[in-house]
């Protein structure tokens, strides 16, 4: 895999190329925005950055994918989190996986390449016999899980020796912790065990002497949409042009009075960017779902058709499937409700519109969206279609 | 045009053993719930009715019946007449989970019976339900097995009885029902003969109309190319796909899911055009069109001009008074009133 190499030099040419794309009327553009961008927003120095591995100091492998490690104990849920995210598993057939008896490594291929180690319960994870270095390495995020419906003392104890652990050799690490399957537990009994668990482990962190220990915590499930919104927001970290694509993102809303805008990586149905207003998870639960419903029309009638006027397919079918558009109209409001629109092979840019949205905003949205695209196939390089997968 | 005016009752039976799974279709096709939400139904007391409008002047009236052996043994004996008499389809639920087989396939066997002296005429649909329990290599053999032992028992219905495998958690509970709906559909030749004209003014690949609330196809119209469409189970499928959007939007709106509708969904791609708009007060037509604006937009007037033929076959607004208005939902007056509203001129 050496995507790399490409993306390097687009990036140092993304100022100039928007400059070019400026070229409108209206001052409110996203192109403007994007000029005017501080240079402090771009990735500090682009001829080495790999804009792929995010924020991970520790890379020594270079093989450039980061790396999620899902750990915690026996069946806290680690490979049914990994099935249901990355393998559309309904939740109901976890029911039926085996204990993890070896690391189970997948690499994922999507607008950005990242691996998933799903490691078994019982393992201790810094045994003489592993080489420490080799799962550390190329890091990107350690995953934590928790069984909310368990005793959890012990999945504590473990989470702290093995912070304490990577503490000094792995100091950057981002580390989650998913206090899971919350979803059998009551409302209080919920917050209540949260609490408890974010409490217990930085009071044990800081009486080792470990302050402001980089952990998150996350309450999950696999029955609900909790668990891709969680990983949305492990995801969101490793992404350094995260502030670049959440200022677009912004942007886009303030000029066509969208609520809220999400930037999905369709197949995962994790949003790699979201503007900064506030997000809650039924927004995110009605975006992702409305993906669900145009893939699921979008193959039904995208299906590869014979020629029908002796018009070559092979044409389109190169750019098949990147310039999906949906609308949504809801008939109480008659407003536009819901917006979609493919932006390269592996996003999405899924728009929940706002009250005084009316259908005649739609040339506005039209324009505002592809100034987005454009400057997007600039922050990723790679989106313009071929060298995607070249490995 | 009179004629068509006049609402068509069809007495539809749901009948098979407690806990057959009777009431959690009945709840997710024309209540809106979800699969996860049937686990809190009780068993049902006696018969609970209920009665929707469909399209094309179909009022079905729907008699979710017990399965308790009380309320089985009530049936037959006492209430025979009443319940067994005017009857236009049964649907018998098997559980195929059941470990009495040879005792449900007895109870069939009576009700067939009762049937078979006070509506003759009725139809059968027999739904082997609760697939998703039985490992999927074992599930075709195992549906054709109760096949062959069911239709032993239908008596005079041998030859006509439909069987279906369900469950709720797929699309094969909008499969079975789709055609159930077909079936009982008075004038299904005439809606299907407008859609057919109406794809031709405006080149669609494919028209689907759906029933609003259940978003059960009522019929459809597919030309040329389409006709290959390797998916086959499309229709059941985009039922299943539209429910669980307007679920999902009656959850984020929260509008109750009966009225959670959409005005127009389009999605347009380089492969092919698609919208779902509404058409009359209990339908929504899916088009599938060529990837061209122009056919698109020329598409959407074309409907909004059709709509007043397709509304005619539609069933009765005006409620004649007494017996019928025990069956006009609450919501429709409102409903009534957009839709007046949507006619003088676009967008309230
Ligand atoms: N209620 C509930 N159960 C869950 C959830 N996630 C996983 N489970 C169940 O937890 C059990 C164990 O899941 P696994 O994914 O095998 O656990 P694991 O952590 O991979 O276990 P090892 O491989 O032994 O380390 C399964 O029965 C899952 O169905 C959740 O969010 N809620
Ligand atoms: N696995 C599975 N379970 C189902 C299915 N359909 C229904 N069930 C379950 O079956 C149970 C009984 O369902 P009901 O719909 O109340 O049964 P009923 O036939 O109405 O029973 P009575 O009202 O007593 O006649 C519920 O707990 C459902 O969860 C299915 O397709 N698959
Ligand atoms: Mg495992
Ligand atoms: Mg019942």
């Amino acid at each position: 895999m050496t995507s790399s190499v490409e993306s390097s030099s687009a990036q140092s040419n993304s100022h100039d190329d928007s400059q070019e794309g400026f070229r409108t009327p209206t001052n409110l553009t996203l192109m403007k925005y994007l000029q005017e961008l501080p240079d402090a927003e771009r990735p500090p120095n682009p001829l080495q950055q790999q804009y792929h591995t995010g924020r991970v100091p520790n890379s020594k492998a270079g093989d450039g994918k980061p790396r999620l490690l899902l750990m915690g104990q026996r069946r806290s849920g680690k490979s049914s989190i990994s099935g249901v995210v990355f393998h559309k598993l309904p939740p109901a057939e976890t029911l039926y996986i085996e204990t993890t008896i070896r690391v189970k490594k997948e690499s994922m291929h999507s607008f950005m390449d990242f691996q998933i180690w799903d490691f078994p319960g019982h393992l201790d994870y810094f045994d003489p016999a592993f080489d420490v270095d080799k799962i550390f390495d190329e890091i990107g995020a350690l995953i934590w899980v928790i069984d909310a419906q368990d005793e959890y003392l012990d999945a504590i104890n473990r989470l702290n020796a093995t912070i304490l652990n990577l503490q000094n050799s792995y100091p950057n690490i981002n580390i989650e912790v998913f206090v899971h399957k919350v979803d059998g537990l009551s409302e209080d009994y919920k917050m209540d065990t949260f609490r408890d668990i974010i409490q217990r482990v930085q009071d044990e962190l800081s009486d080792a002497g470990y302050e402001n220990a980089p952990v998150s915590f996350y309450q999950t499930s696999i029955y609900d949409h909790s668990i891709f919104e969680a990983f949305s927001k492990v995801i969101q970290k490793l992404i350094p042009q995260l502030p670049t694509l959440e200022s677009l993102l912004n942007s886009l809303c303030a000029n066509c009075r969208i609520e809220k805008a999400y930037l999905f990586d369709v197949l995962s149905k994790i949003y790699i960017a979201t503007d900064t207003s506030p997000t809650d998870i039924g927004s995110y639960e009605i975006c992702s779902d409305y993906i669900d419903v145009v893939v699921d029309i979008g193959e039904i009638y995208g299906w590869e058709r014979p020629n029908e006027n002796g018009e070559s397919e092979s044409e389109i079918e190169e750019t098949g499937g990147t310039d999906c558009e949906s609308l949504i109209t809801m008939e109480r409001k008659g407003n536009n409700y819901l917006y979609l629109k493919e932006i390269n092979k592996y996003l999405a840019l899924v728009c929940l519109m706002g009250d005084d949205s009316p259908a005649e905003k739609k040339a506005l949205i039209d324009y505002n969206v592809g100034v987005f695209q454009k400057a997007l196939s600039q922050v990723f390089p790679f989106s313009n279609g071929t060298n995607a997968t070249t490995t | 045009m009179n004629s068509g005016k006049r609402q068509k009752q069809r007495k539809v039976l749901l009948m098979g053993k407690s806990g057959a799974g009777k009431s959690s279709m009945r709840s997710i096709v024309f209540s809106n719930y979800v699969a996860k939400d049937v686990r809190r139904l009780g068993a049902t007391i006696d018969v609970e009715h209920s009665n929707i409008k469909f399209m094309g002047n179909l009022m079905l009236n729907l008699w979710d019946c017990g399965g308790q052996d009380g309320f089985m043994e009530n049936y037959l004996t006492h209430q025979r007449e009443h319940v067994f008499s005017n009857v236009a389809v049964l649907i018998f639920v098997f559980d195929v989970e059941s470990r009495e087989f040879q005792s449900d396939l007895v109870d069939y066997s009576y009700i067939v019976q009762a049937l078979g002296e006070c509506s003759p005429q009725a139809k059968i649909f027999c739904l082997i339900h609760k697939m998703d329990l039985v490992t999927a290599r074992l599930r075709l053999p195992l549906f054709e097995e109760r096949i062959e032992f069911i239709r032993g028992s239908s008596e005079g219905f041998k030859d006509s009885v439909d069987f279906f495998a369900t469950s709720i958690w797929d699309q094969s509970l909008y499969k079975a029902w789709t055609q159930i709906i077909y079936y009982l559909i008075p004038n299904a030749s005439t809606i299907e003969s407008l859609l057919q004209q109406l794809a031709e003014v405006i080149d669609a690949r494919e028209l689907i109309l759906y029933e609003r609330t259940t978003c059960l196809m009522v019929t459809h119209v597919t030309r040329g190319l389409e006709g290959q469409n390797p998916f086959t189970d499309r229709f059941e499928r985009i039922s299943s796909i539209l429910k669980t959007h307007k679920q999902s939007m009656a959850r984020h709106t929260g509008i109750p899911a009966g009225s959670a509708n959409f005005a127009e969904m389009q999605i347009k791609t380089s492969r092919f055009m698609f919208f779902i708009t509404r058409l009359t007060e209990n339908t929504n037509l899916a088009a599938s069109i060529p990837p061209s604006e122009q056919v698109f937009n020329a598409a959407r007037v074309n409907i909004l001009l059709a709509r007043h033929r397709f509304a005619e076959l539609d069933i009765s607004n005006k409620p004649r008074a007494g017996l019928s208005h025990a069956y006009q939902r609450t919501s429709d007056d409102k409903e009534l009133a957009d839709i007046a509203a949507g006619y003088v001129g676009g967008k309230a």
